[in-house]
């Protein structure tokens, strides 16, 4: 065996089973209770539902209902709420890509002392408080705010413009949230990629463009995967940003869930919102980030 | 691509950069605006900092926040840092893809899906078990230590990839049991990412509103929370001051976990 680190049974149970307990307790389960729940049925209880499996005086009782799930194919809130919250993390995951391709790329061929410093600006808004920053665009974009504001005194339009609570403010807050999470993978993907493979091409005749579409991008494309993916799913999810910034009336699916949940009380609903919240996000992307890590050890 | 290398490039840089900081710098310059509306500059003040400490239900969530960002960081610090190295130097251990996707999910998982099915977990445990009694102090760490084992984790592995296992090894040849291996020269050498990692978890845990949203329970106000709540009300100066000490605190913290970081990388 060529284990690296020479360890005896214990100790490998000792150190990986304290996570795998947490991981099994807090990581796995809840997503099995939120699958069971969700052909559970919303009572006045407390806990406001009735679970789909119980034990009582006269031993097991299976009643899994459908009842949650008849919503999605009674009322098509649900259904536009799911694709608009998917076109609009995907619009947010291009916008990213375009915006965060090329600082990704500064970053990279940076003089290399540099690139620390440049990475800490683009992570450091990560850091600090995500509800300030969202907040800090309404402060920006309200009827009163300070676009609107500057724009009319300076006499450059008559009516202050529309742009708070509407799907350009909710795109902006979520490319401003998320771009960080673009910039890091790529930069870093890039910084791998040999300046002579470039140089190379450009010597054999290759056009920028040609050297960025043909060469660039396919060898950075698990970092384009990675990042699209640390982009992507949260933001298909967000409640707080179109809670604050976007159009009260285009459904999305964080808020319907949230809604279910907290005005509603009905819990079985907001699982089901969850659990095909999770087949349609989560279950494409571990595939297409499998694929890529594949691809990145073929390259190799 | 010399004339993009040259030019464009660093200019699509700096407007990256210019949107990031934009906002809050905003936020910052008018938290010290004297007027109480927001728009309008009305001369420097410092009345809304001097509101804040004033203020016993701001004061009481900044506690609360503080209490449940130290336990869950330090929580999340020691199993994410077991399974940092488990992930790193176990090589296939049984069940390690479901082990890396549990692991990793709360990086990516939509915080909604996160923050209802914990809360399922806490309300079916209580039935069953009895404990957790009720939701709030508890429960929140638990779940804030949930998703920032999973950062720490990855800061771990990260550092673990960087060690020679050569340093491990030689120990290891010398006679040292595992458990002694681990405590004289992994954990020193991991040490400074374990650091950055809590740090990290920390400033996360101070930081969420969804997941304490769901995993809380009444009486249990968070300062996102009550940010948030406020938020909803519309734009106020005192938003604004609280903003700015959030975004500073947090900007610190950042930059002492970039800092250690920094020193152990070369």
């Amino acid at each position: 065996m060529n284990a690296p680190l020479r360890t005896d049974a214990t100790w490998r149970a000792l150190v990986l089973g304290l996570p795998w307990l947490w991981l099994l307790l807090l990581g796995l389960a809840p997503l099995g209770l939120a699958v069971a729940i969700s052909f559970g049925t919303a009572s006045e209880g407390a806990p406001p539902y009735d679970p789909p499996l119980a034990w009582s005086a006269d031993g097991l009782r299976v009643a899994p209902s459908l009842e949650s799930y008849a919503l999605v194919v009674g009322d098509d809130l649900y259904v536009v709420a799911f694709f608009n919250s998917l076109r609009v993390a995907g619009l947010a995951t291009l916008l990213c890509l375009a915006i965060g391709y090329p600082m990704a790329l500064a970053i990279a061929r940076a003089p290399a002392p540099r690139r620390p410093l440049l990475l800490l600006f683009v992570m450091l808004p990560f850091w600090t408080s995500f509800l300030v920053r969202v907040y800090a665009w309404t402060t920006l974009l309200r009827p009163t705010g300070i676009i609107n504001t500057a724009l009319l005194a300076a006499g450059a339009i008559d009516a202050p413009l529309e742009l708070f609570a509407s799907e350009p403010a909710m795109l902006i807050g979520i490319v401003y949230s998320y771009l960080p999470f673009m910039v890091l993978p790529l930069a870093l993907s890039i910084e791998r990629v040999d300046p002579d493979v470039l140089a190379a091409a450009a010597d054999l005749g290759a056009r920028p463009r040609t050297v960025l579409l043909r060469i660039l991008v396919p060898l950075t494309w698990p970092g384009i995967v990675a990042g699209s993916a640390l982009v992507f799913v949260p933001a298909a999810g967000e409640f707080v940003i179109p809670d604050l910034l976007g159009p009260s009336d285009t459904p999305m699916i964080g808020r319907i869930l949230w809604n279910e949940f907290f005005a509603n009380r009905d819990w079985p609903a907001a699982s089901m919102i969850a659990v095909l919240l999770l087949v349609v996000l989560v279950l494409p992307v571990a595939a297409i980030q499998r694929a890529a890590a594949r691809a990145e050890r073929g390259v190799r | 691509m010399t004339r993009g290398e040259r030019f464009v490039l660093p200019a699509a840089l700096g407007a990256g950069y210019f949107f990031l900081y934009l906002p809050l710098a905003i936020v910052i310059v008018y938290s010290f605006n004297e007027s109480r509306l927001v728009t309008v500059w009305s001369g420097l003040s410092a009345r809304w900092y001097g509101e804040l400490l004033a203020n016993d239900r701001i004061l009481d969530a900044a506690g609360l926040s503080l209490g449940v960002g130290l336990c869950a960081a330090t929580l999340a610090t020691v199993l994410g840092t077991l399974a940092g190295v488990a992930m790193a130097r176990f090589g296939r251990f049984r069940a390690r893809f479901l082990f890396a996707v549990l692991l990793a999910a709360p990086l990516v998982m939509p915080e909604v899906v996160t923050g209802l099915t914990l809360l399922l977990m806490f309300v079916t445990l209580e039935q069953v078990v009895g404990w957790p009694d009720g939701r709030g102090f508890a429960t929140l760490v638990l779940a804030h230590a949930s998703f920032g084992l999973s950062y720490v984790a990855v800061i771990v592995q990260a550092r673990m990839a960087m060690l020679d296992p050569a340093l491990e090894e030689a120990a290891a040849d010398l006679g040292a049991p595992p458990a002694r291996v681990f405590r004289a020269v992994t954990l020193p050498l991991l040490l400074p990412a374990a650091a950055a990692g809590w740090l990290l978890a920390f400033t996360l845990s101070l930081d969420d509103l969804v997941i304490a949203s769901f995993t809380s329970g009444p009486g249990a106000t968070t300062l996102p929370m009550y940010v948030f709540a406020s938020v909803r009300l519309g734009v106020s100066p005192q938003v604004n001051a609280l903003g700015t000490v959030l975004v500073g605190f947090a900007a610190t913290l950042g930059l002492v976990a970039w800092a250690i970081w920094r020193r152990t990388a070369r």
